[in-house]
């Protein structure tokens, strides 16, 4: 089987894991505990290739219709 | 009791037991009836006292707290016999019939039973719904035999309960001095024996195949496994041919790697397959070996080197693991037919012994005779049941609660046996939560007795008692309940048992459901069907839609609406009948005690009076003409005045249905003489009123926090701009448009006076006189703000290749310099509902306020404009010349000409199929084609004829009503007609009627309407024409219903979303639904039409501003 990067399809969002100190702060920023974020599974493909652990927070970078560019944050379920 | 309050934590939803039934129930019911002679409720009976009281005299006999406050308490009936819970008929049947009727286990094998409680674990875990696996497991668990028991160990068993009473038999004869045969009877004997050994073996071998089974899953085809091993083996083969030893030359190792990479191919998807159905241990090995396999390949790509040796190490064990997973297989097939073959022994072994029984003869005296006959039958009769028995029945439900297992119905007690014999371990598997329930629940041994506060009596003025339905049915319940007991204690024949049994089953089923399909409906005297629990809860009269989600409300009004243009559009005009009843509370402070005292003074019949006086102690006191004069002494500030609605006061209007929140908007009120709730003619539009017999609803408030927030979020002129589209929603319609265009189009001048009769009319400051005519465009003026700069294309704009801007001819370019209104016409553009540009500005710029001042001056404004003119439609509006007719039917007549030479063309296959497109269709689209063209050229041709004179062109082009093709259809032409977004081809065989031709495929012969509605439609045409109206009006029909439906769920899973302050979207527990509303925190009803803002309008405008400064 051909393993493609999924990261590269056009239509997959730049997903990034966040770092400690990001975390605090975007949960700062937002007033919200990590549980009250998106969530996405563990499972899903795009975490597996990213290799973000469960408990992790990804920023995801989406192109936007209404604002160009939109950040959201997703909590990595186990 | 009384004043605790409760919170719910959680709800847990579940079986109640017989032990919670007995455990909360107060008193054991016993006795059918209610009251004895005097009056009072029997004890132990349906009203016994300790059920909890109704009369707000007495004190419960249960808890003390007085009637009202006393919620009830309930009682219990023991029920003589189990009966089957109507409710749960279904689940019982699907239970049983996946459990095993022997041992209670589901019909699943360990292996399938591991994988699906993991499956359930997992789903639940993820608080996902489990509904679809456990109809997996439903249809699984339908096996013919069970895997948990061993139905051939019960045949042994039963076998030697007939070789027992075989041997009894035996002793009979001996004992009786009968003459037998007793060679037969040692064959008999014989028989038996083998009978023992064969069904012996039989259970070894039956046993032999479960042990395999649970090995592995054997249903996997063999040859296919086979081919397989093949393959891999012959790749193998020609893998290591190619390598060659150790020659590991570029060209051999790619010729290696791509074989390897096939066979690895091969082995993946095979694999697959099989993983389902291997052991764990054969699965491990294989999954090592493909991972081994994997690194190796990567090897041969990093380095060009090949372990060799471990990779076909690994193949020769995967092998090696295959051959013995076959080796069962065969094994598992050997002992199947083995099976069969001792299946065939015992069955012929039993017809021995019948055939021998038959032979048996016996001599002396009848009687004996006689009974010795009894026995053998009677033993001949158990061995065919026995072997009966091995064939498993499906059971079958008989609606709504009959459970029937062949020929065989299953009394309520051997349901209630089977599913008690069901192992907790299993509960999950047949969908049941172990913690909260247990199947065997769902047949009833008690029945609880609702409290008295659910059933309660009525005395009627005769002073009859009139029971509550509830109670009339638990009174058949006991009385039958009764009758089973004392038949069953005096032993009576089991049949009467059967019948009574049966009758309580039906009472019990339809006091929970009296609309089970398959049962009569139990009726009152009077033949009215009881509404028993299911119907108090079902349907739109039900519990749940009626009283849960829908509730009545005090001081609101509903009655026909009407217009009135001389009203604000934050107006509504209350009748003084609607006025006087529904009232608005208001404190007495010593600077309103005046003037509420007035109001007490005309009392509750005169207008501005008041209904009711509410005294600090919270007494409410009605104000009638006796009781004024002592309210008014009594009166002082902390009393409250319930007064009458009055001018100005804040209502909440409403029609339904409630798509949007402009379907409710707060007004404020405007008392007027006659019947109607009066609305300004702006407003319909958000509500989506009209005044053909729409009723409205209206709602007072009753606090000042409401009021005050109605007053600033809810308020008519909140709402000119809609978040649906970032305009507005409320503006001109109809006269207000054309009003407009008449006053403002070009060459429109007035008379001075006329002018300032207008301009006082519209509620407008007085302008300086001009002394000289005024045009139309000055006027309108009047009502812009000093400072507005704008340019747009008005709705009369006819879309010119190239626009000639400020040279426009039909005045369609409209420029406002400085408030003044430079050039082109007023119409929908400026301040038309939904299309409003003028409208849209002043609210983004100047408020709301001075929007609705505007709006209601500008409608004003323009109705004067209409009426000072004059304006009427009718079909003389639509009359073209005599040319223009034949010029028309010329042109019509060409275009079926076209179209029969287009059918010339497809008979004689001189036509061109379109890419993509059969010839037929192309047909089709070419006819439409040329018929679509005819349609329009002839529209052109009356529109040609038409001028701005004409009032329903006017209305027309302006966007007050109607459209250029309305007018033209009535004029010229009304064109094809069609259904199923084509022509029309329905009818009769190959033919739309009677009236053409088979296969005729002419213009007339498919609905094109040729006649104008003005001239007539001809017969057919008319049916035509019938036809797509028919449609239209079905498709609207099923178009409201499926997005009303549409609309109630996107509401259902929205309703709780807000945005927070700091601009995400939550919902009520406060988890981020999107970190921006909109993703650009936009809200759309102050967007420039849904968009950010539109930076060439403004520059337009700077431009326009620039120029007017200079």
């Amino acid at each position: 089987m051909v393993k493609k990067d999924i990261l590269k399809h056009e239509l997959v969002p730049d997903h990034v894991v966040l770092k400690k100190n990001q975390i605090t702060k975007v949960l700062k920023d937002m007033g919200v505990h990590p549980e009250q974020l998106p969530k996405i599974k563990l499972d899903d493909p795009v975490v597996k290739a990213i290799g973000a652990k469960k408990g992790d927070i990804i920023k995801i970078t989406r192109k936007s219709q209404t604002a160009g560019r939109f950040i959201s944050y997703r909590l990595v379920l186990g | 009791m009384t004043g605790i309050i409760k919170k719910i934590a959680q709800i847990n939803f579940g079986l109640l037991s017989p032990e919670n039934i007995r455990k909360m129930s107060v008193t054991k019911i016993v006795t059918p009836d209610t009251y004895d002679e005097d009056g009072y409720p029997i004890e132990a009976g349906l009203m016994d006292p300790r059920l909890g009281v109704i009369d707000p005299g007495l004190r419960c006999r249960s808890c003390g707290s007085k009637g009202g406050d006393c919620q009830g308490h309930f009682g219990h009936i023991n029920l003589a016999r189990p009966v089957i819970h109507v409710g749960f008929a279904d689940t019982i049947h699907k239970i049983l019939r996946s459990t095993c009727r022997n041992c209670g286990r589901i019909l699943l094998t360990d292996r399938e039973i591991l994988d699906y409680k993991e499956k359930i674990d997992n789903f639940l875990r993820n608080e996902e719904n489990i509904t679809n696996v456990l109809k997996e497991i439903y249809n699984l668990a339908r096996k013919d035999d069970c895997p948990h028991c061993h139905q051939s160990e019960t045949v042994r068993d039963n076998s030697e309960k007939l070789m027992e009473k075989f041997e009894d038999l035996v002793k009979e004869i001996e004992g009786s001095g009968l003459k037998v045969d007793s060679k037969i009877v040692e064959q008999i004997e014989k028989s038996f024996e083998t009978l023992q050994t064969v069904l012996e073996e039989q259970l070894t071998s039956s046993l032999r195949i479960r042990e395999l089974e649970s090995q592995y899953d054997i249903s996997m085809d063999k040859t296919n496994l086979l081919q397989v091993l093949d393959t891999i083996k012959n790749k193998k083969d020609e893998g290591l041919s190619t390598i060659d030893g150790r020659n590991l030359k570029k060209k051999a190792m790619a010729n290696y790697v791509e074989i390897v990479d096939e066979l690895l191919k091969l082995l993946d998807s095979e694999i697959h397959d099989f993983q389902n159905k291997m052991d764990s241990q054969t699965l491990k090995t294989v999954e090592k070996f493909l991972e081994e396999i994997s690194t190796v390949f990567e090897k041969i790509d990093e380095k060009n080197q090949v372990k060799l040796g471990t990779f076909h190490k690994y193949l020769n064990e995967y092998e090696k693991t295959l051959k013995k997973f076959l080796e069962t297989l065969k094994k598992f097939e050997d002992a199947k037919i083995e099976l069969l073959v001792k299946a065939e022994a015992t069955r012929r072994t039993e017809d021995d012994i019948i055939r021998h029984i038959a032979e048996l003869e016996f001599e002396g005296s009848d009687e004996e005779v006689t009974h010795i006959k009894d026995l053998t039958e009677n033993l001949v009769k158990e061995i065919e049941k026995s072997r009966e028995k091995e064939i498993k029945e499906d059971i079958k439900i008989d609606k709504p609660v009959s459970l029937v297992e062949g020929n065989y119905k299953l009394t309520p007690s051997e349901v209630r046996d089977w599913l008690e014999k069901i192992p907790e371990d299993d509960y999950f598997l047949v969908g049941i939560n172990p913690e909260i329930a247990k199947p065997e629940w769902m047949v009833l041994t008690v029945l609880p007795v609702p409290p008295v506060t659910v059933r309660p009596s009525i005395t009627l003025e005769t002073g009859e008692r009139s029971e509550d339905d509830l109670t009339h049915k638990l009174v058949d319940i006991l009385r039958i309940n009764q009758r089973l007991k004392e038949n069953m204690e005096a032993g009576a024949p089991q049949l009467i048992v059967e019948d009574l049994w049966e009758l309580l089953q039906y009472h019990v089923t339809t006091y929970f459901d009296n609309e089970a399909s398959g049962v009569p409906p139990a009726r009152h005297r009077s033949g009215r069907p009881l509404k028993t629990l299911a119907q108090r809860l079902k349907g739109k009269e039900g519990r749940f839609r009626s009283n849960l989600s829908g509730k009545r409300v005090n001081f609101s009004a509903r009655t026909v609406i009407s217009p009135d243009p001389n009203i604000s559009i934050n107006e509504v005009g209350v009748p003084e009948m609607i006025a006087i009843e529904v009232t608005v509370p208001v404190y007495v402070t010593e600077w309103n005690i005046e003037q509420m005292k007035k109001h007490i003074e005309n009392g509750s019949k005169i207008h501005p009076g008041a209904n009711y006086v509410i005294r600090p102690d919270e007494r409410k006191i009605r104000v009638y003409d006796e009781t004024k004069e002592s309210i008014l002494e009594k009166l002082e500030p902390g009393y409250v005045v319930e007064r009458h609605l009055m001018d100005g006061d804040i209502v909440l209007f409403n029609r339904q249905p409630s798509l949007h929140r402009m379907s409710m908007m707060a007004h404020e009120v405007k008392v007027l003489p006659h019947k109607t709730f009066r609305l300004n003619l702006c407003v319909c539009p958000p509500y989506n009123a009209d005044f053909d017999g729409d009723e409205m609803n209206m709602h007072v408030f009753q606090t000042e926090e409401s009021r005050a927030e109605a007053k600033s979020l809810m308020r008519v002129q909140e709402h000119i701009l809609s978040p649906r589209f970032g305009g507005p929603i409320i503006g001109g319609i109809h006269d207000h448009i054309s009003g407009g265009y008449l006053l403002t189009r070009a060459g429109s001048v007035f008379k001075e006076e006329d002018v300032f009769q207008m301009v006082k009319k519209s509620q407008l400051p007085m302008p300086e006189p001009k002394n000289r005519d005024w045009t139309g465009k000055e006027i309108f003026s009047l009502l812009l703000p000093d400072d507005l700069n704008m340019v747009y294309k008005a709705e009369i704009c006819r879309k010119c290749d190239e626009c000639l801007r400020e040279e426009c001819k039909n005045d369609a370019y409209v420029v406002i310099e400085k408030g003044e209104l430079m050039m082109g016409a007023i119409d929908e553009k400026a301040f038309g509902a939904f299309s409003g540009k003028i409208l849209d500005s002043v609210v983004k710029e100047y408020g709301t306020d001075h929007a609705r001042q505007f709006l209601d001056s500008a409608t004003k404004l323009a109705i004067s404009g209409i009426m000072k003119r004059g304006f009427t439609t009718s079909t003389a509006d639509e009359e073209i010349p005599r040319e223009a007719k034949d010029r028309i039917e010329e042109l019509l007549n060409n275009a079926e000409k076209r179209v029969e030479q287009l059918i010339e063309a497809y008979h004689n296959e001189e036509l061109e199929a379109l890419p993509g497109r059969s010839l037929r269709e192309t047909l089709e689209m070419k006819i439409m084609q040329v018929l679509g063209e005819a349609r329009d050229k002839s529209g052109e041709i009356a529109e040609s004829y038409f001028g701005m004179d004409n009032h329903a062109v006017i209305m027309a082009l302006t966007g007050a009503r109607g459209s250029m093709l309305n007018l033209t259809q009535i004029a010229a032409c009304v064109g094809q007609q069609s259904v199923r977004g084509g022509r029309i081809e329905r009818g009769y065989r190959n033919r739309t009627l009677p009236h053409f031709q088979e296969g005729e495929l002419g213009a007339k012969a498919s609905g094109f309407v040729q006649s104008s509605y003005k001239s007539g439609l001809d017969p057919l045409e008319f049916f035509f024409h019938a036809m797509g109206g028919r449609e239209g009006l079905v498709d609207t029909a099923i178009r409201t219903a499926q997005s009303g439906y549409m609309q109630r769920r996107l509401v259902n899973a929205l309703q709780d979303l807000n945005v927070n302050e700091d601009g995400t979207v939550r919902d009520n527990r406060g988890v981020v639904i999107q970190t921006r509303y909109g993703e650009d925190g936009i809200d759309p009803a102050k967007s420039d039409f849904g968009k950010v803002a539109d930076i060439d309008r403004i520059i337009e405008e700077m431009r326009i501003k620039a120029k007017a400064d200079k």
